[in-house]
């Protein structure tokens, strides 16, 4: 793949790296778009605060990704007009994300496998040859590494529970296990950038996210299950019917009052 | 779900040098997730630099109808308080 990106225009290399940035964008601000219904509704005021500051968290990633996206690409977008003026085919998340909350186990085995992910992408990504990336990884990871540890204590604690909420835990996993894969796919774009040291190769991060995983179930007394059939496609735009209302909501406010500020 | 949790006491310390300072309370199952929640609830605007959390029920306080006993004896002993010396103005933090 080497070959790949140095032959090619740096046009070429722009279009895959906003495309980048989108995906990395997209994952943060769709999640914590997600996380924010929480807010008002989570079992105990103090989740309440630990859910929404994951949320928000997540939303200032996406700002930086976002911004970098819209500069890369150069086609005067910042990172308001990607968020709000986007349409659903247009979104570049991965198919997890999107995912209604259900109840507060299937939120919390969301946010373990993705948060358990986003660490070990960003920790590579503190490497990335491209400063502005590496710069927000190194920011972000800090952050990620407290979601994915704060998660896992939910994912133990109700999975060594009671009869119940052992039972919602399964039932949450059950949910999400079909999005992993998708997660750690690696296409041509990202091929070509991670052969110049840009991107992360997601596929040197699943061995450890695998160990991570079995280790917390483990403790957490609830089945690793054989994966089942991966369902994919978010990363070309191919969304589940749950992005469309999310964006809905979302985006409402911006698109109806386009000069609307606060 | 949190009335049936135990109240964790917290409290932080601001910077380096000084005590910890009570802040609040908050609800957790066990002292991890006390730690966990303490950070989210009162450490979201740089409060800190250190967390403690106690359960509640492990603090021993004393009894309100002994006020007058307890603490106003010192009331009389002005002499106890060190305003008779001068502190010079690099002493901070006293």
């Amino acid at each position: 793949m080497t070959a790949l990106l140095s032959s090619t225009a740096p046009g070429t290399r722009d279009a895959a790296l906003s495309d980048y940035a989108l995906r990395l964008g997209d994952d943060s601000l769709i999640l914590g778009q997600r996380l924010g219904e929480w807010c008002g509704h989570a079992p105990a005021l103090e989740v309440d605060l630990s859910v929404a500051n994951f949320g928000l968290d997540l939303i200032g990633q996406a700002i930086l990704f976002l911004g970098i996206a819209g500069t890369v690409e150069d086609k005067g977008r910042d990172a308001d007009r990607l968020a709000f003026h986007r349409d659903v085919l247009a979104f570049r998340n991965c198919l997890l994300v999107e995912q209604p909350n259900g109840d507060f186990a299937r939120t919390m085995a969301r946010q373990f496998l993705f948060s358990t992910m986003q660490v070990a992408l960003f920790d590579a990504l503190t490497h990335s040859t491209d400063a502005r990336l590496a710069e927000i990884a190194a920011k972000a990871v800090k952050e990620v590494r407290y979601h994915a540890e704060l998660a896992a204590d939910w994912v133990i604690r109700l999975g060594d529970g009671t009869e119940e909420s052992h039972g919602r835990m399964v039932d949450g996993f059950d949910w999400c296990w079909r999005f992993v894969e998708e997660m750690f796919d690696m296409d041509e774009t990202e091929l070509a950038l991670a052969s110049e040291g840009i991107a992360v190769d997601r596929a040197t991060l699943r061995a450890g996210f695998d160990a991570r995983v079995e280790d917390v179930l483990r403790e957490a007394t609830l089945p690793v299950p054989a994966y089942p059939r991966a369902v994919r496609g978010g990363r070309r735009g191919h969304h589940s019917e749950h992005l469309g209302h999310l964006l809905a909501t979302m985006q409402f406010l911006p698109r109806t009052y386009p000069d609307a500020v606060w | 779900m949190s009335r049936d949790w135990p109240l964790w006491e917290v409290f932080i310390r601001s910077k380096g040098g000084l005590s910890h300072k009570h802040v609040g309370s908050v609800h957790a199952p066990d002292s991890e997730l006390a730690l966990r929640h303490a950070r989210d609830v009162y450490t979201r605007r740089q409060e800190g630099i250190s967390l403690w959390v106690v359960r509640s029920s492990d603090i021993v306080a004393s009894d309100p109808a002994q006020d007058g006993p307890m603490f106003e004896p010192a009331e009389s002993k002005v002499y106890r308080h060190p305003t008779f010396y001068d502190i010079p103005d690099v002493v901070t933090h006293i």
